[in-house]
Parts: C-alpha cells; structure tokens; sequence
C-alpha cells in the first residue's frame, strides 16, 4: 500500500471533517477563480475599449485625458468644441464641397450671383431679391453688407488640409443626455464605415433595426441608434420617440424628438452606454446653433416695445423650427465638433498629429496610448488589489486545513504511533501528513475550480449583456508571461505565456505544504512508547 | 538469535532524578523458540518488549539480534529493523480504523523495504480464518477477529521475533485458547521466535519456558527478569 493510499484512507476516515476542509479551500479556490475572471473580463473590456478602430482624435486644445475620457469613454464633459470648418480640413474635396453646401456664405455668393445677374437685365429686382435672401436666412440687417461682413469666404473645390492623410474622419458631438447615457450626434459613417475590431474586421453590429440615414424620408434628420446597455435600461424599442436632455442629466428637456431605428448588439465598448442620433438633427436642436460671430448690434432708434416684439417673433421662430418636420440643415458657420474621430495610415499619423498640434485651433491625441495609460493607472492597481485578495483568501484556506489537520493530530498520535510501530520512519509519517495536507488542498482547489468556473458560464450571459465580454466556462485570462516573470527576457520570454491559473495548483500544493508542515513536525515528534498504549 | 546484556532502562521523575525501570543483566531468545513473559502489572513487561523493538532506547546495555546490535543502529536503522524482523501484536490490536483488514495487514508490508506483496496478506488472512472478512473495517469485526487480523499484519514481512503483549487480555475466554494456538501455530510454521507477555496462568503453562519479571528492590523499583519454572505465572 503506498503512502498515498494511506493518506487518502486518512482522509476518507476523517470524511466530514475533511470534506469541510475541502469545501473551505474550494471556497478560497473558487473566489480565486472568479477574482482571475474579473480581472480578466476587466482586462479584455479594457483591450476592447482601445480596440477603437481609429488611432487618433481631435479635439478642443486641453488635457489629453479629458478629450479621450468623454470621447472614447462617454465619461467627464467637454470642456470646448472646434469649428466644423476644421473638421472639413480631414475630409476630401467631394465629400467637402458637398457639405459646405450648406454654408451660409455659399448660399449667399448664390443669392449674390443671381442680385447682380438680376441687376445686369435691368430688372430693379435686385433689392427685392437680396431682403427675401436675407429673411430666408433669418437675418434682420441688410443683404448687401452681410455676405461680407459675416460670413468668412468658403474654399470650394479643394481637398481639406489634411484630407489626404485622412482615410476616415467621423465627427462627435456632444453634450445631451437621455437619462444618464451620452447623446452623440455623429454622422452614419460611424456604423457603416468605422472597423472597431481591426482583428476580426467587425463592424457595430444592430441587434434589431438598421443605422440612422443622412436623411431619411420619413423621419428626415431625426433617427436614433441606441446601445444595447440602453435599450435595455431604458425599456427602448424600435419607433420608440426619444427627447435628449440639454448639457446634463438635469437639464432642460429639448423640444426636437428623434425615433430609435437600431439597436446595437452587444460590443462590449462604450457604445453600448450611448444614444447615437443623426449629427444633422444634434444641429437642429434648440440651443446647439453656434451664435454668428457677427450679429448686428441692436439698432437704435426703436421702441423698447419694438425690441420685445422681435424678441418674442425670434422666439416664435425657433419654436417653429422646432417643430417642423423637416427644416434645413444648420449652416455650416453655426455649426462646432466637439471632437473627431480620425483613422490616419501609421506613416502620416505621427506628421499629422504634430501638425495639429503645432496650430492653435485643436489638439490631436492617440487615443490607444491615452487608453493604456489609463490602463496602468486604474487596472493595474486594481489588479494587484484583487492578486493580494486571492493571496488572501487563499491563505485563509491554507489555515482551514492547517487547523483541521492539527486539530486531527490529538487523535490521530495513536494511529501515527501505530505506524512507527510496525517500522514507519518519522519521516515516512512526516510525508503521509504532507500528502494528506496535499490531498485536501488539490481536492478543494478541483472543486474550487470547476464551481468557480461553472459559477463563470453560469454568469456569461449576464457578464456578456453587462460587458459585452464573453468569457465562456474557461477563458484563459489573465495569462502570465512565465519566463519573463522569472527574470527573463527576449522574444521567447514575451511568447511563453501561461494562464495565471496555471499556477494555481503547484501554488496549492506549496500552500498545502507550508500548512502541513506543522502538523506533519508535530507527527514527526509522536512520542511512540506513550502514545501507543498497551 | 535476540539476546540482551545488562539493559538498563530509567524514566526521568518531575525532581530532576530519574526512576530505575529495568535492569536485565543477561537475556536471551533463540530462533523459533517461543516463550512466556509473566510479572505484576506495571513491573515493565511493556517496557521491556518496546525496548527490544526499539521503540524505546536502553540507557545502557546491548541488544543483539542475529548478531546485530540495536543499540548502535540510528533511529531510521530501528525503524527498518523493526519493520522487516520484529512483528508486533497489542493488547488493545491497534487496527487502524480507517482501513480495511486486508489494509492493514498490507500497511505492516508498507513500511518494509521489498516487502509489498498483497498474496501473502490474502494468504495469511486465510490462515487467521478471516480472508472472507478482507474488506471489512475494524469495527466490523469482532474483538477476537480483530485480534487475528492485528496477528497476521504482525507476521505479514516474514519477521525473526513476534512481540506479543497480552494479546488474549481483551478477549473472552472461549477466544483466547483460539488467538493463543494461532499465534503459536503461525510462529511455528514461520519459524519466528515468540515473546508473550501475559498474566494468564493458563496461557503461560503451555509453555516450556516461562521468565517471570521480579521487583527486586521496591525502593528502588529495579526489574530483573529471572528465569522461573512453567506454570508459575501470577
């Protein structure tokens, strides 16, 4: 019969007592598990997060975490948009030209044009046309001084500066609310265009619905696209009518409602924490409009009665505005950015970055460095928190079966004297005492694993609908670079990567022998003549 | 084959001195020879018999088996001669609880170098009349069969010298002369020399040897074991 035998016949005699001992390590053994799990989902939500699909941003001058935090993360606030202007300095001629369409200062030169080809036939219509072109354009000053003063000239026909460098530039904007989820108001390019998993080519993907259009016959620029994490707080569904709050949870409810079209499927980003609604529509909101750097001075000479009245038909008009179906677009000049998403060749992004840099208008920010710093700074400590708790915990366990052993040892001095009776050396009931401490560790830490991992697939439908991380029954994470963690260095340190569980069981079985080895000293000190009896 | 020369054996006392136990000037056992301790409880028979298997050291003195002096061996040296030449049986069996009565004849094989050798236990559970009950636990056993189970654990690695102290003191009457002829017979077959320990006038006159252990001087409570007639046993 081999030592082994005999320990685990030790153990099997001593059945409740030692099946106790074993759950309390599989206990310690299945937190360690669900610790490792937590960190792993925390770890693969975070690589998820910076697996962005675009490596650079734009944004307000500022702290580069600032602009990462609530463009990336939807978290903290904005402190300052950039003009859209500079935004069309990332976009190529076509898709420039087409959008700046909607500028003031283009429509204007067209208005122009046709006064003076109006005035060239003699017509005496040119006055007439040029104050219809003016109230069309809601402004109360006179048409021949406006388009100059105004409205800075627009380039046509050209790329943007940086439109060549560009392969994809998809504006935020943000600063609404619905309930506590992010407002973004973006272009449909976020969805059709934007690769977010470069690894496996994903796209966002809609769980039910589709994405919002540029405009659309039935809803014009009003369409929403919803997270999934939203959706179901929320209690949304498709033709729901949403209402965003303006600048803040708290704030004033706008006017303009926008009808859900997609909900997204799971990503595990923080897209899923966000209402996407057509960046045109953002624009139409009340109060999104920027102000005209040069509005006209109140005009002297009229009643304050006057003032009131205009006051209270600007008022009517943008009531109007709100509720008509399907208004204009907003003109360019009224328009900001609050930040830009950017997917820059690697040859051009770090000249990019400088370039922007350099002027005074923007900042750029590679995002993914920003992610990882942060990564360092939050995860990191978190993770070390989470290994001292396992190192706890699992200390905790070594002790359960330390007493229990040592607790056994008082009635077990007859059965040791037994052994040294019929020839067994003091260092053979030293070992059977070790292997037994062995035994009852590996026994619970198989149990402790698999309940700590069936607890884990149990929960992967709700940590996958939570984080959109799935992590299955075995996941793997986080792994340990054995070699690296050993001194070493080199590629093939950087290659030989374990799971962290890995260790688990020769880190029980060193547990279980440092636990052991008191009870096995006090075995291996059984006075045999007087614990033997007769 | 065992012999003894001027044993001493002493426990310490709470005042620092120490209280003489044994004092064996010349004590000899010859191969296959069988003979019968007797003596007054707490005169030092048990410690006599763990002396020789030592489990405890002499103070002083030499025990010589098939010439080999144990008293020079170091305690891993005892350990392995007791485990391959001395086989052991209790007053109260020592079964282990946990294991089986094959388990436990195969344990006394466990601790002997070369000794695993599983027919053999299955061989001598059927000598003790108990191969049918191999795979029962200790407290499925009555106490004379546990008795026969601890006898065959003794005998399981072939040993020169059987210790036996009181086996049959736990055991009603009619199950005494049982354990008793077993243990003869299976010493006898084995060739193992035998040292029983017993108060029992009977058991002690089927002997042809019987060495009683004396007080030779109450103050000082030394023993000496003194060859005495059969049937003298107290």
């Amino acid at each position: 019969m081999s030592l082994l035998r005999i320990a685990y016949r030790s153990i099997l005699q001593r059945s409740v007592a030692s099946l106790l001992t074993m759950l309390s390590m599989a206990l310690g053994v299945s937190l360690v598990v669900a610790v490792l799990s937590i960190h792993g989902v925390v770890a693969q939500s975070f690589r998820n997060n910076a697996s962005l699909g675009y490596n650079m941003l734009v944004g307000a001058k500022g702290g580069q975490e600032q602009l990462t935090l609530n463009t990336v993360f939807y978290l903290s606030k904005p402190v300052e948009n950039i003009p859209y202007t500079y935004y069309l300095e990332f976009l190529k001629q076509p898709q420039r030209d087409a959008l700046q369409q909607h500028s003031l200062a283009v429509r204007c030169r067209e208005l122009s044009e046709a006064t003076l080809a109006l005035a060239a036939a003699g017509s005496g219509l040119s006055g007439l046309v040029s104050q219809q072109a003016a109230s069309a354009l809601g402004l109360h000053v006179a048409p021949d001084t406006r388009a100059k003063s105004f409205f800075p000239p627009v380039e046509l026909g050209r790329n943007g500066k940086y439109g060549l460098m560009t392969e994809l530039a998809i504006p935020v904007c943000l600063g609404d609310y619905f309930g506590r989820f992010r407002v973004v108001g973006t272009t449909p390019d976020l969805f059709n265009e934007l690769v977010y998993d470069v690894e496996r080519q994903r796209k966002f993907e809609f769980a039910q619905g589709r994405n919002f259009h540029w405009h659309d016959p039935e809803h014009g620029y009003f369409e929403a696209v919803v997270g999934s994490t939203v959706a179901r707080e929320m209690n949304l569904r498709l033709g729901d009518q949403i209402a965003p709050r303006h600048g803040d949870p708290e704030g004033h409810t706008h006017a303009r409602t926008f009808t859900i079209v997609g909900i997204l499927r799971p990503s595990g980003t923080p897209n899923d924490r966000a209402v996407f609604i057509n960046m045109e529509g953002f624009y139409l909101m009340e109060d999104h409009a920027k102000p005209l750097e040069s509005e006209p001075a109140p005009q002297e000479g009229i009643s304050e009665q006057q003032q009131r009245d205009a006051l209270i038909a600007a008022a009517r008009q943008r009531a109007a505005l709100q509720r008509d179906p399907d208004p204009e677009p907003l003109p360019v000049e009224q328009r900001e950015v609050t930040a830009i998403l950017l997917k820059v060749p690697p040859m051009f992004a770090p000249g990019l970055e400088n370039a922007i840099n350099e002027g005074i208008e923007a900042q750029a920010v590679l995002p993914v460095a920003v992610i990882y710093g942060l990564f360092e700074f939050i995860v990191n400590p978190i993770q070390y928190t989470l290994l001292v708790l396992t190192a706890l915990i699992c200390s905790v366990s070594g002790i359960s079966i330390l007493v229990s052993i040592y607790n056994s040892m008082s009635e077990r001095r007859g059965e040791i004297a037994i052994m040294r009776a019929l020839g067994a050396s003091r260092a053979t009931v030293m070992t059977i005492i070790l292997l037994e401490a062995t035994l009852l560790a590996l026994g619970g830490g198989v149990i402790g694993w698999l309940a700590g991992h069936t607890g884990c697939w149990l929960l992967s439908p709700w940590i996958e609908e939570q984080t959109g991380v799935q992590i299955g029954f075995y996941s793997g994470e986080p792994a340990l670079r054995v070699l690296a963690w050993l001194g070493l260095s080199g590629s093939l340190a950087e290659q030989v990567v374990l799971p962290l569980e890995s260790v688990l069981i020769p880190a029980l079985v060193l547990l279980a022998i440092g636990v052991g080895i008191w009870p096995a000293i006090s075995a291996y000190r059984t006075d045999v003549a007087r614990s033997l009896g007769k | 084959m065992l012999k003894l020369v001027n044993v001493k054996k002493s426990y310490p006392e709470p005042d620092g001195g120490r209280l003489p136990i044994l004092d064996i000037p010349q004590f000899e056992v010859q191969v296959g020879e069988q003979m019968v301790l007797v003596g007054r409880s707490g005169c030092g028979k048990t410690t006599l018999l763990h002396t020789i298997a030592g489990i405890t050291r002499p103070d002083e003195g030499q025990i010589f088996l098939d010439g080999l002096d144990l008293t020079t061996l170091s305690e891993a040296g005892m350990d392995r001669v007791r485990a391959e030449k001395i086989g052991y049986v209790f007053q109260t069996f020592n079964l282990l609880p946990g294991f089986t009565a094959l388990e436990n004849v195969l344990l006394g094989m466990t601790f002997a170098r070369g000794r695993k050798d599983p027919q053999r236990a299955w061989q001598l559970l059927e000598r003790v009349g108990l191969a049918h009950r191999a795979s029962h636990k200790p407290t499925a056993l009555s106490v004379g069969e546990q008795q026969r189970v601890a006898v065959a654990r003794a005998l399981a690695n072939r040993p020169r010298l059987l210790l036996a102290d009181e086996p049959t003191a736990n055991i009603d009457p009619r199950n005494q002369q049982k354990i008793i002829d077993l243990i003869r017979q299976t010493c006898q077959e084995e060739g193992v020399a035998l040292i029983l320990v017993t108060h029992s006038v009977e058991v002690a006159g089927q002997f042809t040897r019987v060495d009683r252990l004396e007080e030779i001087n109450r103050v000082t409570a030394v023993w000496a074991a003194v060859e005495t007639p059969a049937a003298t046993a107290s």
